[in-house]
């Protein structure tokens, strides 16, 4: 159980810091697809 | 079960992509241009090829100079400019955006969402439905798998914590990139009539979010359970004598089986295939237009004569980017299903299908009674190293 516990945990842990890690890095769309030039926001 | 999911995953991807090829078609009347017999043929859902346009773009290298008559058109007509763009074959320069920019228009987005909204959505519910069926007919039949012997009370350990943490990691990713994967595949369809397009919209937002960050999670845990069980996962004789008894499922034998069964073998080899197609495809669609796989694919299945086998034609060796995209999503989503029908089997026999399955990944301890059931030969080998253990060892004082 301890093992389901922490599996379910660690892939929320990754899910969480691979958003933020890429975005952050700049490999969200908004910032490879488009630029200041063209966006509104 | 197996081979059935296999046939139906291989007659979707046939029957939806090939079709029946139209008789050579006379075009002397037109002059080689699209006639009568084109329209029919496509109206009777008959493929036509299509090459008498798509190589018909001229050649600027035969072009008359310019002091004769045509000679500023440079050989090339605008019907024969707008084929080269229409068939991806024009020399197109753009200042930015780079080689997707350069696509100005590409006709595989309508057969990618015919078949997106198409067979992809009513295969893919079939798979899993009878999935389900089948199973809850085979509960109702056979009921669950019970221990012949009764328990012993003494355990053996089949799975170290960090097997089954690696098991529970793939595990929690994979039901979690499914259910979103159902809700992006499937919500516009079922979930926007029943509870609203905003609703719709919400739940695709978070599926999104969801599914794009724990994929890595999926991808890691797949490496994991590669390393630890591959050497357990290779074929042997002794799973020809479990497939000839049915895995002691159907009628009263128990085959011997090492650490892992026949069963378990293609389980764990559907995952390893399935889920990198799906790791590799999954990260494709990640980062739209930079990872291109298909340029490698293709050429390979090609050469292999497997294109033609499977699609009844050649693939495109140099697809364009919005081709790499649509492939890559019908390849994830289709490999994504046929894993799923498969795991849903899986979740079966390791819960409400066999007596004291669970306990192998829940405790890591299963009886020996157990054991000596389903996995008799890895059990002799289990007693043969606790037998020879060194028996210097002695405990701390």
């Amino acid at each position: 159980m301890k093992a389901l516990l922490l599996g379910v945990l660690a892939t929320c842990v990754i899910g969480v810091v691979a958003y933020y890690g890429l975005n952050n890095a700049g490999w969200s769309s908004q910032d490879v697809y488009s630029s200041d030039n063209v966006r509104l926001d | 079960m197996l081979n059935r999911l296999l046939s139906i995953a291989l007659l979707v991807m046939t029957v939806s992509v090939t079709g029946v090829w139209a008789q050579e078609i006379d075009r002397s009347s037109t002059g080689g241009a699209q006639n009568l017999a084109d329209i029919l043929a496509r109206q009777n859902a008959q493929k036509v090829d299509n090459s008498f346009r798509s190589d018909a773009t001229g050649d600027p290298s035969i072009a008359a100079p310019t002091t004769e008559n045509l000679g500023t058109l440079g050989g090339q007509s605008d019907p024969e400019l707008w084929r080269a763009l229409r068939f991806g074959s024009a020399d197109v320069t753009v200042s930015s955006g780079g080689r997707v920019a350069e696509v100005i228009m590409q006709d595989t987005g309508s057969a990618w969402l015919q078949f997106r909204e198409g067979p992809l959505l009513s295969y893919g519910a079939y798979i899993l439905g009878g999935t389900l069926l089948a199973l809850l007919v085979f509960y109702l039949l056979r009921g669950p798998v019970k221990v012949d012997e009764p328990f012993t009370g003494r355990t053996v350990t089949r799975f170290k914590a960090v097997e089954r943490f690696a098991h529970w990691l793939l595990a929690s990713s994979f039901i979690a990139l499914g259910l979103t994967g159902l809700l992006v595949l499937f919500g516009r369809l079922y979930i926007a009539p029943l509870l609203g397009k905003e609703t719709n919209a919400l739940l695709l937002e978070y599926s999104k979010l969801v599914h794009n960050s724990i994929g890595w999670a999926f991808m890691l845990a797949l490496v994991m359970i590669f390393v630890f069980w591959v050497a357990h996962n290779l074929p042997d004789k002794t799973d020809i004598k479990w497939f000839a008894q049915f895995g002691g499922i159907v009628g009263k034998n128990h085959p011997p089986a090492k650490k892992f069964n026949g069963g378990q073998k293609i389980i764990f080899w559907s995952v390893i295939v399935f889920g990198s197609v799906i790791s590799l495809t999954g990260v494709s669609l990640l980062f739209p237009y930079e990872v291109p796989i298909f340029a490698q694919f293709n050429p390979l299945m090609n050469q292999l004569g497997l294109a033609e086998l499977i699609w009844g034609n050649t693939l495109p060796e140099a697809p364009l980017p919005h081709q790499e995209m649509q492939a890559a999503q019908m390849m994830h989503t289709g490999a994504a299903l046929v894993l799923m029908a498969i795991i849903v089997a899986h979740i079966y026999i390791g819960t409400v299908g066999m007596q004291g399955a669970y306990d192998a990944m829940g405790s890591g301890e299963v009886d020996e009674a157990w054991a000596h059931q389903h996995h008799s030969l890895w059990l002799e080998e289990v007693k043969e190293k606790e037998g020879a253990a060194p028996k210097s060892a002695t405990p701390a004082e």
